[in-house]
């Protein structure tokens, strides 16, 4: 097995305008996806959503600015780290991913030498 | 049949004993049948591509070597792929760094129950050696590669071409072209893409992307993309024999059987799509005498065979459709309403708008030039054309045989101004002379 970071893309504006009902409809689909990735055989290391990116702040040799490096319609609003025989497994796992306003990304984890 | 690879893998002999080839022609005739059933049946063992192509290139060196002081071996295919795996069990016995690298991920055989009875593998019993030329091709074309990754990948690994002989093909830098196959094999190993033949849910799709590569092959090497030739005729051979040997590794499948039905029934025409000058030849004006009957008649067997269940896809349809053209003992005799039918069929298995318009190039042979015109307007008016040379091609010459020779001529320019290829670009040149210039004296 090995582990892939799902990073899920999404336009943060589309849910600063959702009502609580489309809200309620993401949290249960993460819920289902946690389910459904064990059924395919892989598993769930940790995942997390993130505060918006109006929260976030940047570094740059050692200066400090408000905001994300980049500017964006759609942002990193949250991640999987996922255990996956392989790419097309961790594809598989990905592709249940919720992400409705947005989509996801697939990164292998480095793996370095004699860890 | 043209040197194609039609025989697979080790246990085919191919032709050693008739006439005693010299081990240099031996090596260069094996480097050409059976470099991918080799590489493929090395990575297994190696464990890594740049490995695998490492040792199989030492195992052709060396059989330069050994073919000329002991003879050609009765089976090289079965020779070179055991030098070459013992020589990546050598390496990684030494080097044990190389082992702990990220190892191609190589899926245990029951994941790929396709090799009963195939003819390359144990079938014969004369070895066991497992047929690994799928899994090859497959992880060349994943879908997690740009196609440009997998064009070049499929080159290299598959069909055993340099680096520079690619690069040269798809008129790239040398160090451009090693850096796009280095990437590629980089994301193979560091993004685990396993080396095996995709399961069902999956096959078709990734089926599909490994038979657009081969076609992709094929249209660069029919129309180069630029230069003074019109076919390359090495990349027509390289799609040919890819083609085949997918067909005979898995022979149930119809898109195969299509692709390859397009590829021979397209190739018939080879010799007759120029005149001995250099010009170009359009199907109207080819001596059809000229076309390889023998192709002709295979292709069309195989179009039927495609066709049989239902549903065809993009490729079967394809083929029938440059069947039909085949079947035409002259162009006037040319079945367009089949034709047509046909082109409706492929729009909806495939909706891509260049095959709309070729669509509308059957639509005005069936209906007339307007109705031509109309369906060529839709597709401006579309946009995902722009910039295609093909489109103000067509509508030029439906306009022509309008009588509308300024707007032909508008349309001429600015296909012009798209083209690079010579001996297209002489033709629209001709073209074009003739409708600005005085009426021609037929």
């Amino acid at each position: 097995m090995a582990e892939y970071l799902i990073l899920i893309n999404e336009d943060e504006s589309s849910y600063a305008t959702a009502t609580p009902d489309v809200l309620q409809q993401v949290m249960e689909a993460h819920n289902r996806f946690a389910k459904q990735v064990e059924e395919t055989g892989g598993s769930i290391v940790s995942g997390r959503a993130l505060q918006p990116t109006s929260t976030a702040t940047s570094i740059r040799d050692d200066v400090v600015t408000d905001g994300p490096f980049a500017e964006t319609k759609e942002a990193l609003g949250g991640y999987y780290l996922v255990e996956a025989r392989d790419l097309d497994h961790a594809l598989e796992i990905a592709k249940l991913c919720p992400a409705r306003f947005g989509g996801v990304e697939v990164r292998p984890v480095m793996v370095f030498d004699g860890m | 049949m043209s040197g194609l690879p039609a025989e697979p893998g080790p246990s085919t002999g191919s032709g050693a004993g008739k006439d005693r080839p010299t081990a240099a022609d031996a090596v260069a005739d094996a480097h050409r049948r059976e470099w991918a059933f080799v590489l493929a049946a090395t990575a297994r063992v190696a464990g890594d591509l740049d490995l695998a192509e490492e040792c199989v290139q030492d195992a052709y060196v060396s059989a330069l070597e050994a073919w000329s002081r002991q003879g050609v071996p009765r089976n090289p295919g079965a020779w070179l792929t055991t030098a070459a795996r013992h020589r990546a069990i050598d390496v990684l016995r030494r080097d044990t760094t190389l082992r702990r690298k990220l190892p191609l991920l190589v899926e245990p055989d029951e994941a790929a129950p396709l090799q009963p009875g195939d003819p390359g593998g144990a079938g014969k019993g004369s070895l066991m050696i497992p047929d690994d030329r799928l899994r090859l091709i497959f992880t060349c074309c994943h879908p997690a590669l740009a196609r440009e990754a997998q064009v070049a990948l499929t080159l290299r690994l598959v069909c055993g071409l340099s680096t520079a002989e690619i690069a040269q093909a798809f008129l790239v830098s040398e160090p451009t072209m090693a850096a796009r196959v280095t990437r590629a094999k980089k994301k193979i190993s560091g993004a685990r893409i396993a080396y095996r033949v995709p399961a069902e849910p999956e096959l078709p799709e990734r089926l599909d992307a490994v038979l657009t590569v081969v076609h992709l092959l094929y249209t660069t090497g029919h129309t180069s993309p630029g230069g003074g030739d019109l076919v390359r005729d090495d990349l027509v051979d390289r799609a040919c024999g890819l083609a085949r040997m997918l067909s005979l590794l898995m022979p149930d499948e119809p898109e195969i059987r299509g692709l390859l039905a397009l590829l021979l029934l397209t190739g018939a025409r080879r010799a007759t799509r120029c005149a001995p000058d250099g010009r170009l030849l359009l199907l109207e004006e080819q001596d059809r005498s000229q076309w390889d009957r023998a192709a002709i008649d295979e292709g069309t067997a195989l179009v039927r065979a495609a066709l049989r269940g239902g549903r065809p896809g993009r490729f079967a349809l394809q083929a029938a459709i440059a069947a039909v053209h085949a079947q035409a003992p002259a162009y006037g005799d040319t079945d367009w309403r089949q034709i047509l039918g046909l082109y409706d069929l492929l729009v909806r298995a495939w909706a891509s708008p260049v095959v709309a318009l070729n669509r509308s190039v059957a639509l005005a042979m069936a209906d007339g030039p307007e109705a031509g015109l109309a369906a060529i307007g839709d597709l401006e008016r579309d946009g995902r054309l722009a910039g295609y040379r093909y489109l103000p091609a067509t509508k030029a010459d439906l306009l022509r045989r309008l009588g509308r020779r300024d707007e032909a001529a508008e349309a001429y320019r600015c296909a012009l101004e798209l083209t690079a290829n010579q001996p297209e670009r002489d033709f629209l040149s001709r073209r074009l002379a003739e409708v600005t210039g005085s009426p021609p004296g037929r």
